[in-house]
């Protein structure tokens, strides 16, 4: 079974433990690969796996993000300078794949992995334990007519982000033909700096929550302390922490004094 | 029907066309390869976009605002001593006398007005060298309404002038210091911005690039250069069409535009110039459809200049307007299919191009318009041909770079 779906299936009890999550809810980090050092991948994974992260998003750094905010594009500079590729994201991964029991979800944009070959991409996320995809800029009818077939037959889900400005029928389209979790982001790429949530953020997470769909959710923007925390955990199955934690490990080049800090930042 | 990555569906009939599918697409270039919390802002613009452009109001107004602010028709002159150095008689398509000095502003004229009748009231851009942002900064204060302008902190240091002339036209001009801090960041910016204002603010792009349906926007505000042709050339030689049409390409507006009414004409040769920077063995090139390879860059698919590991590459010409290391998707897809050839212009060329055309008919053209002079000299024409090349921007901004490179202009050099 791909370890996305355990994942979501795994008992209440056993999840967020460790961390500043609320009771039940799942707690996902997102770092960029490559940042700020070339060889933290396999130390990053494994420490935020030790510290109760429920699954990591692994950046794959591009030369041209569209819309990333600057916090992540910034971090992207960094890795691409360092000498990152996709090729050597796979080695790190393939090389502590025996010690990860968590799921890894590979982000990065479509230029690279279809420089890559997408079969081939697939196949080796499948080598190196890796259990699913977010690939900001592929098309719905791209992901349908090519992609997902392909991830299907190595059994990697590919997820899909919504925003504010989703429709609602749209919502449903990505629910009906994705099968791993549903990934919740702002409309507006400002990350990090809220204290909390606005009365329209809540209603978003309260109108999508209302629907019924068959994808868990996970919402990932914005998240930086309890408040915000708490408010997108008691939404959906779980929150992401992308530039926050990237910041901090920026700041500390230390996996374990970044989840200090970062957890010190949550409890408040 | 669509394509997708797998490039391997399309219609005969599409390959040789400038008009794009509904959702795009020229052959397997093109389409909106956008994130999700870009899906509406283009989606939306998707929907408008024609039944806007097509409206009887729209077209008297673009019309009339290109006649009176513009300047429009820009002429078409014989060059005559040109033309018998090359053996053809050579027309110039002088964009370059337009307001504002080049072709970009029959863009942001027509944007700025779809803006309007889209009820925005707060219009982005993004910008190289500041020649795209002067031109939207002028049709703001043109038409009131704010403008901000995205640019590389490094472009801002080396493109003082034209920070200054944004300025003073009333826009703000936001240094970008992400990345290299040039002109992909400025567009990366510039959509951040757009997605976080999405109600109320157009993204005016400058060239035929970004996401559908940016490529055919842009197209089809620059066509009035090749509509004007027909028209032009009927009075000067009683056929309304040319045997060659030759001009630069960068992202591919003034190339688009030139060629607009002519690529279902077989008997019209469409020559385009690239820059090729040093030399397109260099590494030092912006000669993308020599260079790239099957990419996505600003949510288009085209030919794009990456490495091995599909990270898109800086481009090097000593021309800011023709330094992106995509293309326009229409361009990509005519070359691939033949219909364009394309040649490389290396710097030294376009350099000693400017010069000519500068002692030999008094006109100073913009580099990256030289860069289309220098074609001249690899082609072979007949007496009869009939040739139209269009000079796309004046050289005012540019006379630094001639003065810098006089080493380049042989015997223009010498002064």
């Amino acid at each position: 079974m791909n370890k996305i779906n355990q994942l979501f299936d795994s008992p209440l009890e056993q999840r967020g433990t460790g961390t500043p999550s609320l009771p039940g809810k799942l707690l996902s980090l997102y770092f960029c690969a490559g940042c700020p050092e070339l060889n933290m991948t396999a130390d990053v994974i494994l420490t935020l796996q030790r510290r109760g992260i429920s699954m990591i998003e692994v950046g794959i750094p591009f030369s041209d993000p569209l819309a990333d905010g600057p916090v992540v594009q910034s971090a992207g500079t960094v890795a691409l300078h360092n000498g990152m590729t996709l090729s050597l994201l796979f080695d790190q991964l393939e090389a502590i794949k025996q010690q990860v029991t968590i799921p890894l979800v590979l982000m990065g944009y479509l230029n690279v992995v279809m420089h890559y070959g997408i079969e081939a991409f697939f196949k080796r996320c499948v080598a190196c334990g890796v259990s699913g995809c977010i690939i900001p800029d592929l098309p719905f009818k791209d992901y349908m007519d090519v992609v997902k077939p392909i991830a299907d037959k190595y059994d990697v889900r590919v997820i899909m982000m919504i925003t504010p400005e989703t429709s609602a029928e749209r919502v449903r389209f990505i629910d009906e033909h994705t099968n791993g979790f549903i990934y919740m982001v702002s409309s507006a790429s400002v990350t990090g700096a809220q204290s909390h949530f606005n009365e329209s953020k809540v209603a978003y997470f309260e109108r999508i929550n209302a629907m019924n769909l068959k994808n868990p959710r996970m919402i990932g923007f914005g998240i930086s302390n309890k408040q915000t925390l708490q408010s997108a955990q008691a939404n959906a199955a779980g929150a992401i922490i992308g530039s926050k934690f990237v910041t901090l490990l920026n700041e500390t080049h230390n996996a374990d004094q970044a989840i200090d800090q970062l957890y010190e930042a949550l409890g408040k | 029907m669509e394509n997708t990555p797998t490039g391997t569906q399309q219609h005969a009939a599409d390959t040789q066309t400038i008009t794009p599918t509904p959702t795009g697409f020229y052959g397997p270039f093109g389409g909106a390869y956008v994130p999700e919390i870009l899906y509406k802002c283009v989606h939306d613009l998707q929907d408008a976009y024609l039944p806007i452009i097509r409206s009887e109001e729209f077209q008297r107004e673009y019309a009339s605002l290109l006649r009176d602010y513009v300047g429009r028709p820009s002429p078409l002159y014989y060059a005559r001593r040109m033309s018998e150095k090359y053996g053809c008689k050579l027309y110039l398509k002088r964009e370059d006398l337009n307001h504002t000095g080049a072709h970009k502003i029959n863009n942001t004229i027509g944007q700025i007005l779809l803006a309007k009748k889209m009820g925005k009231t707060r219009i982005i851009a993004e910008t190289g060298a500041g020649q795209h942002g002067v031109a939207t900064a002028t049709v703001c204060a043109l038409m009131d309404m704010k403008c901000e302008v995205f640019m590389g902190a490094t472009d801002v240091e080396r493109q003082h002038t034209n920070v200054e002339r944004m300025k003073m036209l009333g826009a703000t001009v936001n240094p970008v210091r992400t990345g290299n801090m040039t002109l992909s960041d400025a567009c990366s910016q510039a959509i951040r911005d757009w997605c976080c204002h999405p109600d109320d603010t157009f993204y005016i792009v400058g060239s035929t690039m970004g996401p559908h349906p940016y490529p055919d926007i842009v197209a089809k505000m620059q066509s009035v250069i090749s509509e004007e042709l027909k028209w032009q050339l009927e009075e000067k030689i009683g056929r309304d069409y040319p045997d060659y049409l030759i001009a630069c390409v960068g992202g591919g507006s003034n190339a688009a535009g030139t060629i607009y009414h002519y690529v279902d004409d077989p008997r019209v040769k469409i020559v385009l110039a690239e820059a090729g920077g040093c030399g397109i063995k260099s590494g030092h090139t912006a000669a993308t459809i020599h260079c790239g390879t099957e990419g996505i860059i600003h949510g288009a698919r085209t030919l794009v200049m990456q490495t091995d590991d599909g990270q898109i590459e800086e481009a090097f010409t000593i021309s800011a307007g023709l330094d992106y290391p995509g293309i326009g998707p229409m361009h990509a897809n005519l070359a691939k299919q033949g219909r364009e050839q394309v040649l490389a212009i290396n710097d030294d060329e376009a350099i000693y191009a400017g010069y000519e055309l500068t002692r030999m008919e008094g006109i100073i053209p913009a580099i990256e318009s030289a860069h289309a002079v220098a074609a001249l000299a690899k082609l072979k024409f007949k007496p009869t041909d009939v040739v139209v090349l269009t000079v796309s921007g004046r050289g005012d901004k540019d006379v630094n770079t001639y003065l810098n490179n006089k080493h380049m202009a042989r015997e223009y050099g010498n002064f």
